[in-house]
Protein backbone atom coordinates (compact mmCIF):
# COMPACT_ATOMS: atom_id res chain seq x y z
CA UNK A 1 0.00 0.00 0.00
CA UNK A 2 1.16 3.59 -0.48
CA UNK A 3 1.20 6.02 2.41
CA UNK A 4 1.26 9.81 1.70
CA UNK A 5 4.13 11.45 1.73
CA UNK A 6 5.03 14.10 4.29
CA UNK A 7 3.95 17.24 3.40
CA UNK A 8 6.61 19.51 4.38
CA UNK A 9 5.37 22.78 3.21
CA UNK A 10 5.80 25.57 5.39
CA UNK A 11 2.42 26.32 7.46
CA UNK A 12 1.62 28.99 9.49
CA UNK A 13 1.10 27.75 12.45
CA UNK A 14 0.69 30.43 15.07
CA UNK A 15 -3.01 29.40 15.89
CA UNK A 16 -3.04 25.96 16.06
CA UNK A 17 -5.86 23.60 14.71
CA UNK A 18 -5.88 21.00 16.90
CA UNK A 19 -8.04 17.42 16.98
CA UNK A 20 -8.37 15.41 20.17
CA UNK A 21 -9.13 11.96 19.72
CA UNK A 22 -12.05 10.70 21.99
CA UNK A 23 -12.46 7.16 23.13
CA UNK A 24 -16.05 6.55 24.73
CA UNK A 25 -14.92 3.55 27.07
CA UNK A 26 -16.69 1.85 30.40
CA UNK A 27 -15.85 3.49 33.79
CA UNK A 28 -12.96 1.85 35.40
CA UNK A 29 -14.83 0.20 38.29
CA UNK A 30 -17.05 -1.34 35.70
CA UNK A 31 -17.56 -5.05 35.86
CA UNK A 32 -17.00 -6.56 32.22
CA UNK A 33 -19.89 -8.97 31.24
CA UNK A 34 -21.22 -9.79 27.67
CA UNK A 35 -24.16 -11.01 25.82
CA UNK A 36 -25.67 -12.36 22.50
CA UNK A 37 -23.28 -15.68 23.57
CA UNK A 38 -20.45 -13.48 24.19
CA UNK A 39 -19.76 -11.81 21.14
CA UNK A 40 -20.87 -8.75 22.88
CA UNK A 41 -20.15 -6.31 25.62
CA UNK A 42 -22.93 -6.01 28.06
CA UNK A 43 -23.70 -2.18 28.43
CA UNK A 44 -25.98 -3.00 31.07
CA UNK A 45 -25.65 -1.04 34.54
CA UNK A 46 -22.05 0.54 32.79
CA UNK A 47 -21.06 4.32 32.89
CA UNK A 48 -19.27 5.74 30.38
CA UNK A 49 -16.47 8.16 30.27
CA UNK A 50 -13.93 10.11 27.88
CA UNK A 51 -11.04 7.35 27.89
CA UNK A 52 -8.51 8.53 31.03
CA UNK A 53 -5.54 8.75 28.45
CA UNK A 54 -7.69 11.06 25.95
CA UNK A 55 -8.46 13.11 29.29
CA UNK A 56 -4.87 13.99 29.59
CA UNK A 57 -4.72 14.60 26.41
CA UNK A 58 -7.62 17.05 26.36
CA UNK A 59 -6.73 19.05 29.01
CA UNK A 60 -3.12 19.74 26.97
CA UNK A 61 -5.41 20.82 24.32
CA UNK A 62 -6.70 23.31 26.58
CA UNK A 63 -3.31 24.54 27.87
CA UNK A 64 -2.40 25.26 24.26
CA UNK A 65 -5.67 27.10 24.13
CA UNK A 66 -4.92 29.13 26.98
CA UNK A 67 -1.43 29.58 26.22
CA UNK A 68 -0.84 30.36 22.77
CA UNK A 69 -4.20 30.33 20.88
CA UNK A 70 -5.84 27.18 19.12
CA UNK A 71 -9.40 25.82 18.19
CA UNK A 72 -9.82 22.82 19.92
CA UNK A 73 -12.19 19.88 18.25
CA UNK A 74 -12.92 16.57 19.81
CA UNK A 75 -14.42 13.69 18.08
CA UNK A 76 -15.38 10.61 18.25
CA UNK A 77 -16.40 7.35 16.06
CA UNK A 78 -19.85 5.66 17.22
CA UNK A 79 -23.28 5.50 17.51
CA UNK A 80 -25.25 8.36 19.07
CA UNK A 81 -24.86 7.26 22.46
CA UNK A 82 -21.26 8.15 22.40
CA UNK A 83 -22.84 11.92 22.46
CA UNK A 84 -22.85 12.67 26.03
CA UNK A 85 -19.20 11.81 26.76
CA UNK A 86 -18.70 14.39 23.63
CA UNK A 87 -21.04 17.16 25.14
CA UNK A 88 -18.75 16.56 28.10
CA UNK A 89 -15.38 17.20 26.09
CA UNK A 90 -17.00 20.32 25.20
CA UNK A 91 -17.96 21.38 29.18
CA UNK A 92 -13.96 20.59 29.69
CA UNK A 93 -13.20 23.50 27.19
CA UNK A 94 -13.34 22.25 23.49
CA UNK A 95 -14.98 24.34 20.76
CA UNK A 96 -16.66 22.00 18.49
CA UNK A 97 -17.57 18.07 18.59
CA UNK A 98 -17.59 15.40 15.91
CA UNK A 99 -18.97 12.41 15.84
CA UNK A 100 -18.71 10.02 12.78
CA UNK A 101 -21.86 8.12 12.42
CA UNK A 102 -20.93 4.35 12.23
CA UNK A 103 -20.11 1.44 15.34
CA UNK A 104 -16.63 1.46 16.10
CA UNK A 105 -15.46 -2.12 15.66
CA UNK A 106 -12.11 -2.17 14.90
CA UNK A 107 -8.86 0.00 15.51
CA UNK A 108 -7.98 0.17 11.76
CA UNK A 109 -11.02 0.99 10.63
CA UNK A 110 -11.68 3.81 13.25
CA UNK A 111 -8.29 5.46 12.21
CA UNK A 112 -9.08 5.27 8.33
CA UNK A 113 -12.24 7.20 9.50
CA UNK A 114 -10.35 9.81 11.95
CA UNK A 115 -7.67 10.27 8.97
CA UNK A 116 -10.30 11.02 6.49
CA UNK A 117 -11.00 13.94 9.05
CA UNK A 118 -7.95 15.15 9.61
CA UNK A 119 -6.98 15.33 5.95
CA UNK A 120 -10.18 17.37 5.47
CA UNK A 121 -9.81 19.59 8.16
CA UNK A 122 -6.34 20.53 7.86
CA UNK A 123 -5.31 19.93 11.56
CA UNK A 124 -1.71 20.47 13.05
CA UNK A 125 -1.99 18.65 15.87
CA UNK A 126 -3.84 15.07 16.48
CA UNK A 127 -4.40 14.34 19.90
CA UNK A 128 -4.77 10.19 20.86
CA UNK A 129 -4.59 8.47 23.98
CA UNK A 130 -1.89 5.88 24.08
CA UNK A 131 -4.53 3.25 24.34
CA UNK A 132 -8.14 2.98 24.88
CA UNK A 133 -8.66 1.37 28.11
CA UNK A 134 -11.85 -0.89 26.57
CA UNK A 135 -10.09 -2.94 23.77
CA UNK A 136 -6.44 -1.53 24.25
CA UNK A 137 -5.86 -1.91 20.99
CA UNK A 138 -2.84 1.04 21.43
CA UNK A 139 -3.08 1.38 17.22
CA UNK A 140 -5.66 4.42 16.55
CA UNK A 141 -3.15 7.27 16.90
CA UNK A 142 -0.39 5.55 15.37
CA UNK A 143 -2.51 4.42 12.81
CA UNK A 144 -3.82 7.66 11.32
CA UNK A 145 -0.11 9.13 11.75
CA UNK A 146 0.62 6.90 8.48
CA UNK A 147 -2.51 7.26 6.68
CA UNK A 148 -2.09 10.94 6.52
CA UNK A 149 1.54 11.32 6.53
CA UNK A 150 1.52 12.92 9.54
CA UNK A 151 4.73 12.73 12.21
CA UNK A 152 3.99 10.49 15.38
CA UNK A 153 5.03 10.41 18.91
CA UNK A 154 3.38 7.95 21.58
CA UNK A 155 3.20 7.44 25.16
CA UNK A 156 3.49 11.26 24.98
CA UNK A 157 4.70 12.66 28.35
CA UNK A 158 5.17 15.90 27.76
CA UNK A 159 4.50 18.04 24.78
CA UNK A 160 5.13 22.03 23.81
CA UNK A 161 4.46 23.70 19.82
CA UNK A 162 6.39 26.75 18.96
CA UNK A 163 6.04 28.05 15.22
CA UNK A 164 5.30 24.72 13.30
CA UNK A 165 8.22 22.26 15.60
CA UNK A 166 6.77 20.36 18.48
CA UNK A 167 9.10 19.19 21.05
CA UNK A 168 8.12 15.74 22.96
CA UNK A 169 8.98 13.80 25.35
CA UNK A 170 8.23 10.67 25.07
CA UNK A 171 8.51 7.27 27.82
CA UNK A 172 10.10 4.48 27.00
CA UNK A 173 10.89 1.45 29.18
CA UNK A 174 13.14 2.10 32.06
CA UNK A 175 13.45 6.21 31.38
CA UNK A 176 12.59 8.71 28.63
CA UNK A 177 13.18 10.20 25.13
CA UNK A 178 13.00 13.98 23.89
CA UNK A 179 11.88 14.09 20.35
CA UNK A 180 11.23 17.12 18.01
CA UNK A 181 9.13 17.01 15.15
CA UNK A 182 7.43 19.46 12.22
CA UNK A 183 3.76 19.64 12.67
CA UNK A 184 1.16 17.73 11.48
CA UNK A 185 1.80 15.65 14.41
CA UNK A 186 -0.10 12.67 15.92
CA UNK A 187 0.48 11.85 19.93
CA UNK A 188 -0.47 9.01 21.79
CA UNK A 189 -0.91 10.87 25.15
CA UNK A 190 -1.11 9.65 28.72
CA UNK A 191 -0.61 10.86 32.41
CA UNK A 192 2.19 13.26 32.59
CA UNK A 193 1.09 14.97 29.50
CA UNK A 194 -0.86 16.80 32.15
CA UNK A 195 -0.73 16.23 35.77
CA UNK A 196 -3.74 14.11 38.01
CA UNK A 197 -4.27 17.52 39.50
CA UNK A 198 -4.70 19.50 35.91
CA UNK A 199 -7.88 17.51 35.27
CA UNK A 200 -10.81 19.15 34.54
CA UNK A 201 -14.12 18.66 36.30
CA UNK A 202 -16.49 20.86 34.34
CA UNK A 203 -18.43 23.42 36.24
CA UNK A 204 -22.35 24.71 35.63
CA UNK A 205 -21.09 27.18 33.12
CA UNK A 206 -18.88 24.72 31.17
CA UNK A 207 -22.21 22.58 30.99
CA UNK A 208 -24.63 25.18 29.99
CA UNK A 209 -22.18 26.10 27.44
CA UNK A 210 -21.77 22.89 25.89
CA UNK A 211 -24.87 22.62 25.18
CA UNK A 212 -25.14 25.07 22.50
CA UNK A 213 -21.53 24.20 21.02
CA UNK A 214 -21.72 22.61 17.59
CA UNK A 215 -21.76 18.69 17.35
CA UNK A 216 -21.76 17.33 13.99
CA UNK A 217 -22.63 14.32 12.85
CA UNK A 218 -20.99 12.74 10.13
CA UNK A 219 -21.10 9.90 7.94
CA UNK A 220 -18.62 7.59 7.77
CA UNK A 221 -16.14 6.55 5.00
CA UNK A 222 -16.04 3.22 3.38
CA UNK A 223 -13.64 1.17 5.28
CA UNK A 224 -13.69 -2.39 6.20
CA UNK A 225 -13.10 -4.11 9.61
CA UNK A 226 -10.09 -5.53 9.45
CA UNK A 227 -10.08 -7.66 12.55
CA UNK A 228 -13.54 -8.81 14.34
CA UNK A 229 -14.03 -10.53 17.71
CA UNK A 230 -15.61 -14.12 17.52
CA UNK A 231 -16.00 -14.63 20.56
CA UNK A 232 -15.36 -12.55 24.20
CA UNK A 233 -14.04 -15.05 27.93
CA UNK A 234 -13.35 -14.41 31.01
CA UNK A 235 -10.23 -15.15 32.64
CA UNK A 236 -10.94 -18.18 35.02
CA UNK A 237 -11.38 -17.28 38.61
CA UNK A 238 -9.12 -17.09 40.98
CA UNK A 239 -7.93 -19.62 43.44
CA UNK A 240 -7.85 -19.00 46.89
CA UNK A 241 -5.23 -17.39 48.42
CA UNK A 242 -2.98 -19.13 51.27
CA UNK A 243 -2.12 -16.84 54.46
CA UNK A 244 0.83 -17.50 56.09
CA UNK A 245 2.38 -16.23 59.83
CA UNK A 246 5.57 -16.18 59.25
CA UNK A 247 8.27 -14.46 56.47
CA UNK A 248 10.20 -18.13 56.99
CA UNK A 249 7.01 -19.86 55.78
CA UNK A 250 6.49 -17.21 52.48
CA UNK A 251 10.17 -17.40 51.48
CA UNK A 252 9.81 -21.27 51.90
CA UNK A 253 6.78 -20.98 49.56
CA UNK A 254 7.92 -18.77 47.03
CA UNK A 255 10.66 -20.43 46.44
CA UNK A 256 9.75 -23.89 46.57
CA UNK A 257 5.94 -24.37 45.47
CA UNK A 258 5.97 -20.77 43.25
CA UNK A 259 9.46 -21.23 42.22
CA UNK A 260 9.57 -17.81 41.56
CA UNK A 261 12.79 -16.88 43.79
CA UNK B 1 5.96 -17.60 2.64
CA UNK B 2 7.32 -16.83 5.88
CA UNK B 3 6.53 -15.98 9.37
CA UNK B 4 8.49 -12.40 9.88
CA UNK B 5 9.33 -11.77 13.10
CA UNK B 6 10.89 -8.39 14.61
CA UNK B 7 13.78 -9.12 17.20
CA UNK B 8 14.38 -6.36 19.41
CA UNK B 9 17.99 -5.86 20.96
CA UNK B 10 19.59 -3.44 22.69
CA UNK B 11 23.42 -2.34 22.36
CA UNK B 12 23.67 -5.13 20.64
CA UNK B 13 22.14 -7.24 22.99
CA UNK B 14 18.84 -9.31 22.09
CA UNK B 15 16.42 -8.85 24.18
CA UNK B 16 14.84 -12.06 25.89
CA UNK B 17 11.55 -10.53 24.25
CA UNK B 18 13.29 -11.09 21.12
CA UNK B 19 13.67 -14.71 22.48
CA UNK B 20 10.24 -14.99 23.24
CA UNK B 21 8.78 -13.60 19.86
CA UNK B 22 11.01 -16.11 17.81
CA UNK B 23 9.80 -18.82 20.19
CA UNK B 24 6.35 -17.74 19.37
CA UNK B 25 6.60 -17.26 15.20
CA UNK B 26 7.92 -20.84 15.07
CA UNK B 27 4.83 -21.81 17.46
CA UNK B 28 2.91 -20.08 14.42
CA UNK B 29 4.86 -21.49 11.60
CA UNK B 30 4.93 -24.85 12.60
CA UNK B 31 1.21 -24.74 12.45
CA UNK B 32 1.01 -23.19 9.01
CA UNK B 33 3.71 -25.30 7.91
CA UNK B 34 6.17 -22.17 6.99
CA UNK B 35 9.37 -20.90 8.14
CA UNK B 36 10.46 -18.43 10.29
CA UNK B 37 12.50 -15.36 9.76
CA UNK B 38 13.68 -13.08 12.34
CA UNK B 39 14.70 -9.36 11.07
CA UNK B 40 17.47 -7.67 13.69
CA UNK B 41 18.05 -4.16 13.97
CA UNK B 42 21.71 -3.45 14.59
CA UNK B 43 21.61 -6.89 16.74
CA UNK B 44 25.34 -8.07 16.75
CA UNK B 45 25.81 -11.67 16.99
CA UNK B 46 22.25 -13.26 15.21
CA UNK B 47 23.48 -16.90 16.06
CA UNK B 48 21.26 -17.02 19.37
CA UNK B 49 17.90 -16.87 17.30
CA UNK B 50 18.45 -20.10 15.52
CA UNK B 51 18.12 -21.90 19.15
CA UNK B 52 14.38 -20.38 19.28
CA UNK B 53 13.45 -21.70 15.78
CA UNK B 54 14.34 -18.64 13.66
CA UNK B 55 15.38 -20.40 10.23
CA UNK B 56 16.87 -17.27 9.13
CA UNK B 57 18.06 -13.79 10.08
CA UNK B 58 17.74 -10.93 8.30
CA UNK B 59 20.55 -8.39 9.58
CA UNK B 60 20.48 -4.61 8.95
CA UNK B 61 23.28 -3.22 10.25
CA UNK B 62 22.40 0.66 9.77
CA UNK B 63 24.43 3.39 11.35
CA UNK B 64 21.35 5.43 11.35
CA UNK B 65 19.53 2.74 13.19
CA UNK B 66 21.75 3.12 16.53
CA UNK B 67 18.62 4.82 18.24
CA UNK B 68 15.18 3.28 18.15
CA UNK B 69 13.01 5.50 15.43
CA UNK B 70 9.16 3.88 14.72
CA UNK B 71 8.80 5.11 11.34
CA UNK B 72 12.04 3.83 10.20
CA UNK B 73 11.61 0.72 11.86
CA UNK B 74 8.06 0.28 10.76
CA UNK B 75 9.64 0.69 7.72
CA UNK B 76 12.43 -1.90 7.24
CA UNK B 77 10.70 -4.48 8.73
CA UNK B 78 7.69 -3.83 6.33
CA UNK B 79 10.05 -4.38 3.50
CA UNK B 80 11.34 -7.55 5.04
CA UNK B 81 7.93 -8.80 5.47
CA UNK B 82 7.08 -7.94 1.69
CA UNK B 83 10.71 -9.64 0.41
CA UNK B 84 10.00 -12.47 2.60
CA UNK B 85 6.16 -12.62 1.33
CA UNK B 86 5.21 -12.86 5.06
CA UNK B 87 1.88 -13.73 6.19
CA UNK B 88 1.81 -13.03 9.78
CA UNK B 89 4.56 -10.62 11.17
CA UNK B 90 5.06 -10.81 15.20
CA UNK B 91 6.22 -7.77 17.34
CA UNK B 92 6.92 -7.96 21.13
CA UNK B 93 5.12 -5.53 23.67
CA UNK B 94 7.56 -3.73 24.54
CA UNK B 95 6.90 0.42 24.36
CA UNK B 96 9.22 0.60 21.17
CA UNK B 97 7.28 -2.31 19.69
CA UNK B 98 3.91 -0.68 20.56
CA UNK B 99 5.08 2.12 18.85
CA UNK B 100 6.14 1.23 15.77
CA UNK B 101 3.40 -1.60 14.96
CA UNK B 102 0.82 0.69 13.96
CA UNK B 103 3.07 1.99 11.39
CA UNK B 104 3.73 -1.30 10.17
CA UNK B 105 0.45 -2.68 10.37
CA UNK B 106 -0.31 0.33 8.00
CA UNK B 107 2.62 -0.12 5.87
CA UNK B 108 1.59 -3.97 5.31
CA UNK B 109 -2.36 -2.95 5.01
CA UNK B 110 -2.47 -5.32 7.83
CA UNK B 111 -4.89 -6.38 10.40
CA UNK B 112 -3.27 -5.39 13.78
CA UNK B 113 -4.01 -7.52 17.19
CA UNK B 114 -1.66 -6.39 20.25
CA UNK B 115 -1.80 -8.05 23.87
CA UNK B 116 -1.18 -11.65 22.83
CA UNK B 117 0.02 -14.69 25.03
CA UNK B 118 -1.20 -18.26 23.18
CA UNK B 119 -0.56 -19.34 19.78
CA UNK B 120 -3.71 -18.79 17.34
CA UNK B 121 -6.64 -21.21 18.01
CA UNK B 122 -6.90 -21.63 13.64
CA UNK B 123 -4.92 -19.57 11.37
CA UNK B 124 -7.18 -20.11 8.75
CA UNK B 125 -9.19 -18.10 9.56
CA UNK B 126 -6.89 -16.20 11.32
CA UNK B 127 -7.93 -16.69 15.44
CA UNK B 128 -6.31 -15.08 18.04
CA UNK B 129 -7.11 -14.55 21.81
CA UNK B 130 -5.38 -11.40 23.37
CA UNK B 131 -6.17 -9.70 26.48
CA UNK B 132 -9.45 -6.50 26.39
CA UNK B 133 -10.56 -4.66 29.03
CA UNK B 134 -7.21 -4.32 31.10
CA UNK B 135 -6.71 -8.19 31.60
CA UNK B 136 -10.77 -8.27 32.96
CA UNK B 137 -11.73 -10.29 29.84
CA UNK B 138 -10.01 -11.96 26.66
CA UNK B 139 -11.75 -11.84 22.86
CA UNK B 140 -10.64 -14.50 20.38
CA UNK B 141 -10.22 -12.38 17.36
CA UNK B 142 -10.43 -12.70 13.83
CA UNK B 143 -7.97 -11.37 11.69
CA UNK B 144 -8.92 -10.87 8.08
CA UNK B 145 -6.56 -8.81 6.16
CA UNK B 146 -3.95 -11.04 3.85
CA UNK B 147 -1.33 -10.22 6.13
CA UNK B 148 -1.50 -9.77 9.66
CA UNK B 149 0.39 -8.62 12.51
CA UNK B 150 0.43 -10.14 15.87
CA UNK B 151 1.68 -8.35 18.79
CA UNK B 152 2.79 -10.02 22.04
CA UNK B 153 2.26 -9.41 25.75
CA UNK B 154 4.64 -9.23 27.84
CA UNK B 155 6.11 -12.41 29.99
CA UNK B 156 2.96 -14.38 28.34
CA UNK B 157 3.83 -17.10 25.70
CA UNK B 158 7.47 -17.43 27.43
CA UNK B 159 10.72 -18.47 25.33
CA UNK B 160 10.99 -22.27 23.97
CA UNK B 161 13.89 -23.83 22.78
CA UNK B 162 13.92 -25.33 19.54
CA UNK B 163 16.93 -25.09 17.62
CA UNK B 164 16.70 -23.92 13.71
CA UNK B 165 19.39 -23.03 11.37
CA UNK B 166 19.57 -19.43 11.77
CA UNK B 167 21.32 -18.40 8.39
CA UNK B 168 22.01 -14.66 8.52
CA UNK B 169 21.96 -12.76 5.49
CA UNK B 170 22.44 -9.25 4.74
CA UNK B 171 19.63 -7.14 4.48
CA UNK B 172 19.70 -3.09 3.23
CA UNK B 173 16.17 -2.06 3.27
CA UNK B 174 15.58 1.17 1.51
CA UNK B 175 15.18 4.40 4.19
CA UNK B 176 14.18 7.59 2.93
CA UNK B 177 14.87 11.34 5.04
CA UNK B 178 11.19 11.13 5.50
CA UNK B 179 12.01 8.29 7.78
CA UNK B 180 13.64 10.19 10.12
CA UNK B 181 11.43 13.04 10.35
CA UNK B 182 10.75 12.73 14.42
CA UNK B 183 14.08 13.37 15.41
CA UNK B 184 15.58 11.76 18.76
CA UNK B 185 17.42 14.58 20.69
CA UNK B 186 18.65 12.77 23.91
CA UNK B 187 17.36 9.82 25.52
CA UNK B 188 17.66 9.49 29.42
CA UNK B 189 17.68 6.28 30.80
CA UNK B 190 18.65 5.11 34.05
CA UNK B 191 20.89 2.33 33.52
CA UNK B 192 21.58 0.98 36.68
CA UNK B 193 17.86 0.23 37.65
CA UNK B 194 15.65 -2.80 36.89
CA UNK B 195 12.79 -1.27 34.57
CA UNK B 196 9.20 -2.58 35.48
CA UNK B 197 8.74 -3.40 31.73
CA UNK B 198 11.89 -5.78 31.96
CA UNK B 199 11.90 -6.86 35.85
CA UNK B 200 11.10 -10.32 36.79
CA UNK B 201 9.73 -9.73 39.92
CA UNK B 202 8.16 -5.97 40.55
CA UNK B 203 8.14 -4.84 44.54
CA UNK B 204 5.03 -2.18 45.06
CA UNK B 205 4.11 -0.08 47.81
CA UNK B 206 0.96 1.68 47.99
CA UNK B 207 -0.68 4.74 50.53
CA UNK B 208 -0.25 2.09 53.94
CA UNK B 209 3.11 3.33 53.69
CA UNK B 210 2.45 6.98 55.04
CA UNK B 211 4.97 9.02 53.40
CA UNK B 212 7.96 8.48 50.97
CA UNK B 213 10.58 8.48 53.70
CA UNK B 214 9.72 5.18 54.29
CA UNK B 215 10.87 3.51 51.13
CA UNK B 216 13.70 2.56 51.74
CA UNK B 217 12.71 -0.74 53.09
CA UNK B 218 10.90 -1.33 49.49
CA UNK B 219 13.99 -0.15 47.93
CA UNK B 220 15.91 -2.83 50.00
CA UNK B 221 13.71 -5.67 49.32
CA UNK B 222 13.96 -4.89 45.39
CA UNK B 223 17.42 -4.57 45.54
CA UNK B 224 18.00 -7.76 47.05
CA UNK B 225 15.62 -9.91 44.65
CA UNK B 226 16.92 -7.97 41.63
CA UNK B 227 13.40 -6.59 41.49
CA UNK B 228 11.82 -3.24 39.89
CA UNK B 229 9.81 -1.12 42.31
CA UNK B 230 6.40 0.28 41.57
CA UNK B 231 3.86 1.85 43.21
CA UNK B 232 -0.03 2.74 43.27
CA UNK B 233 -1.75 5.45 41.34
CA UNK B 234 -2.09 7.91 44.81
CA UNK B 235 1.65 7.21 46.13
CA UNK B 236 2.28 8.62 42.08
CA UNK B 237 0.16 11.27 42.33
CA UNK B 238 1.09 12.88 45.70
CA UNK B 239 4.71 12.75 44.09
CA UNK B 240 5.74 10.14 46.76
CA UNK B 241 7.51 8.25 44.05
CA UNK B 242 8.03 9.05 40.06
CA UNK B 243 4.85 8.89 37.65
CA UNK B 244 7.32 5.99 35.51
CA UNK B 245 6.19 3.72 38.79
CA UNK B 246 2.45 4.16 38.74
CA UNK B 247 0.78 0.63 37.70
CA UNK B 248 -2.47 -0.50 37.13
CA UNK B 249 -5.17 0.24 34.29
CA UNK B 250 -3.95 3.71 33.87
CA UNK B 251 -0.22 3.09 34.72
CA UNK B 252 1.52 0.84 33.18
CA UNK B 253 0.85 -2.82 33.17
CA UNK B 254 3.05 -5.31 35.12
CA UNK B 255 3.39 -8.88 33.88
CA UNK B 256 6.09 -10.15 35.65
CA UNK B 257 6.61 -13.74 37.21
CA UNK B 258 6.49 -12.25 41.44
CA UNK B 259 4.61 -9.33 41.92
CA UNK B 260 4.72 -8.05 46.06
CA UNK B 261 2.17 -5.76 46.88
CA UNK B 262 2.80 -4.05 50.59
CA UNK B 263 0.13 -1.56 51.87
CA UNK B 264 -1.87 -1.49 48.94
CA UNK B 265 -5.68 -1.93 49.00
CA UNK B 266 -6.40 -3.46 46.19
CA UNK B 267 -8.88 -1.34 43.60
CA UNK B 268 -10.19 -2.83 41.08
CA UNK B 269 -7.66 -0.65 38.44
CA UNK B 270 -4.83 -1.53 40.14
CA UNK B 271 -5.56 -5.56 39.75
CA UNK B 272 -6.05 -4.64 36.62
CA UNK B 273 -3.21 -3.77 35.76
CA UNK B 274 -1.22 -5.97 37.37
CA UNK B 275 -2.87 -9.21 36.95
CA UNK B 276 -1.18 -10.77 34.29
CA UNK B 277 1.66 -11.10 36.83
CA UNK B 278 2.10 -15.00 37.63
CA UNK B 279 2.22 -15.14 41.45
CA UNK B 280 1.23 -12.98 43.26
CA UNK B 281 1.64 -11.82 47.39
CA UNK B 282 -0.15 -9.32 49.48
CA UNK B 283 1.22 -7.92 52.75
CA UNK B 284 -1.52 -5.82 54.47
CA UNK B 285 -2.35 -5.33 58.11
CA UNK B 286 -6.31 -4.79 56.93
CA UNK B 287 -7.74 -8.87 56.22
CA UNK B 288 -10.42 -7.40 54.48
CA UNK B 289 -8.22 -5.58 52.11
CA UNK B 290 -9.63 -6.63 48.69
CA UNK B 291 -6.62 -7.21 47.14
CA UNK B 292 -6.19 -10.70 49.55
CA UNK B 293 -8.99 -12.00 47.23
CA UNK B 294 -6.90 -11.79 44.16
CA UNK B 295 -3.34 -12.41 45.13
CA UNK B 296 -2.22 -16.23 46.12
CA UNK B 297 0.26 -15.87 48.73
CA UNK B 298 -0.63 -12.88 51.84
CA UNK B 299 0.60 -12.37 55.10
CA UNK B 300 -1.80 -9.80 57.25
CA UNK B 301 0.22 -7.64 59.49
CA UNK B 302 1.85 -4.03 59.66
CA UNK B 303 4.20 -3.82 56.90
CA UNK B 304 6.71 -1.50 59.40
CA UNK B 305 6.83 -5.42 61.03
CA UNK B 306 6.85 -7.32 58.35
CA UNK B 307 8.98 -6.27 55.73
CA UNK B 308 12.11 -5.72 57.64
CA UNK B 309 11.68 -9.33 58.51
CA UNK B 310 11.32 -10.83 55.16
CA UNK B 311 13.94 -8.63 53.77
CA UNK B 312 16.66 -10.48 56.01
CA UNK B 313 15.70 -13.45 55.49
CA UNK B 314 15.80 -13.03 51.79
CA UNK B 315 18.62 -12.11 52.25
CA UNK B 316 19.49 -14.93 54.37
CA UNK B 317 18.43 -17.15 51.59
CA UNK B 318 19.98 -15.50 48.78
CA UNK B 319 23.27 -16.38 50.93
CA UNK B 320 22.20 -19.73 50.97
CA UNK B 321 20.91 -20.00 47.28
CA UNK B 322 23.52 -17.63 45.90
C1 LIG C 1 -10.13 6.58 36.64
C2 LIG C 1 -9.29 5.94 37.71
C3 LIG C 1 -8.15 5.25 37.35
C4 LIG C 1 -7.33 4.67 38.33
N1 LIG C 1 -6.20 3.99 37.94
C5 LIG C 1 -5.42 3.44 38.89
C6 LIG C 1 -4.23 2.75 38.53
O1 LIG C 1 -3.88 2.63 37.35
N2 LIG C 1 -3.46 2.23 39.51
C7 LIG C 1 -3.79 2.34 40.84
O2 LIG C 1 -3.03 1.83 41.69
N3 LIG C 1 -4.90 2.99 41.20
C8 LIG C 1 -5.71 3.54 40.26
N4 LIG C 1 -6.82 4.23 40.66
C9 LIG C 1 -7.02 4.49 42.11
C10 LIG C 1 -7.66 3.33 42.84
O3 LIG C 1 -9.06 3.42 42.73
C11 LIG C 1 -7.28 3.37 44.33
O4 LIG C 1 -7.66 4.60 44.88
C12 LIG C 1 -5.78 3.18 44.58
O5 LIG C 1 -5.29 2.05 43.89
C13 LIG C 1 -5.53 3.01 46.06
O6 LIG C 1 -4.16 3.04 46.32
P1 LIG C 1 -3.57 2.35 47.61
O7 LIG C 1 -3.99 0.95 47.65
O8 LIG C 1 -2.11 2.63 47.64
O9 LIG C 1 -4.20 3.20 48.80
P2 LIG C 1 -5.38 2.87 49.79
O10 LIG C 1 -6.61 2.46 49.10
O11 LIG C 1 -5.44 4.01 50.74
O12 LIG C 1 -4.88 1.57 50.55
C14 LIG C 1 -3.84 1.54 51.47
C15 LIG C 1 -3.78 0.14 52.02
O13 LIG C 1 -2.69 0.05 52.92
C16 LIG C 1 -3.08 -0.71 54.05
N5 LIG C 1 -2.23 -0.29 55.17
C17 LIG C 1 -2.32 0.85 55.92
N6 LIG C 1 -1.36 0.86 56.87
C18 LIG C 1 -0.64 -0.29 56.72
C19 LIG C 1 0.46 -0.86 57.39
N7 LIG C 1 1.06 -0.23 58.41
N8 LIG C 1 0.89 -2.05 56.98
C20 LIG C 1 0.32 -2.71 55.95
N9 LIG C 1 -0.73 -2.22 55.26
C21 LIG C 1 -1.20 -1.02 55.64
C22 LIG C 1 -4.54 -0.39 54.26
O14 LIG C 1 -5.17 -1.46 54.93
C23 LIG C 1 -5.03 -0.26 52.82
O15 LIG C 1 -5.52 -1.50 52.32
C24 LIG C 1 -7.67 4.79 39.70
C25 LIG C 1 -8.83 5.46 40.05
C26 LIG C 1 -9.64 6.03 39.09
C27 LIG C 1 -10.89 6.74 39.51
N1 LIG D 1 -13.94 5.23 18.38
C1 LIG D 1 -13.00 6.17 18.55
N2 LIG D 1 -13.29 7.46 18.32
C2 LIG D 1 -12.34 8.43 18.51
N3 LIG D 1 -11.10 8.18 18.93
C3 LIG D 1 -10.76 6.91 19.18
C4 LIG D 1 -11.69 5.84 19.02
N4 LIG D 1 -11.06 4.69 19.35
C5 LIG D 1 -9.80 5.03 19.71
N5 LIG D 1 -9.62 6.37 19.62
C6 LIG D 1 -8.39 7.14 19.96
O1 LIG D 1 -7.27 6.29 19.86
C7 LIG D 1 -6.65 6.11 21.14
C8 LIG D 1 -6.11 4.71 21.25
O2 LIG D 1 -7.15 3.80 21.08
P1 LIG D 1 -6.93 2.25 20.79
O3 LIG D 1 -6.04 2.15 19.61
O4 LIG D 1 -8.30 1.73 20.58
O5 LIG D 1 -6.28 1.71 22.04
C9 LIG D 1 -7.72 6.46 22.13
O6 LIG D 1 -7.15 6.85 23.36
C10 LIG D 1 -8.44 7.59 21.40
O7 LIG D 1 -7.71 8.79 21.52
Amino acid sequence: MNYPKKNNTQKDTSYMKILVCISHVPDTTSKINFTDNDTKFDTNGVQFVINPNDEFGLTRAMWFKEKQGASVHVINVGGAETEPTLRKALAIGADEAIRIDTEATDGFSVAKQLANVVKEGGYDLIIGGRESIDYNGGMVPGMIAQLTGANFVNTCINLEVEGDTATAIREIDGGKETVKAKLPLVVGGQKGIVEESDLRIPNMRGIMQARKKPLTVKDAVDANAETQTAQFEKPAPKGDIKLVETVDELVDLLHNEAKVI
Amino acid sequence: MSVVVYTESEEGTFKKIAQEAVSYAKGIADKMGTQVTAVAINGGDTSELGKYGADKVLNVSNDKLKKFNAEAYADAVAQAAKKEDAKVVIVSGSANSKYMAPLLAVNLDAGYVPNVSELPESTDPFKVKHSVFTNKAFSITEIKTDVKVVGLAKNGYGVKENEAAGTAEDFSPELSSEDFSVDVVSVDKATDKVTIADAEIVVSGGRGLKGPENWGMIEEMADILGAATACSKPVSDMGWRPHSEHVGQTGKPVAANLYIAIGISGAIQHLAGISASKTKVVINNDPEAPFFKNADYGIVGDAFEVVPKLNEKLKEFKAQNA
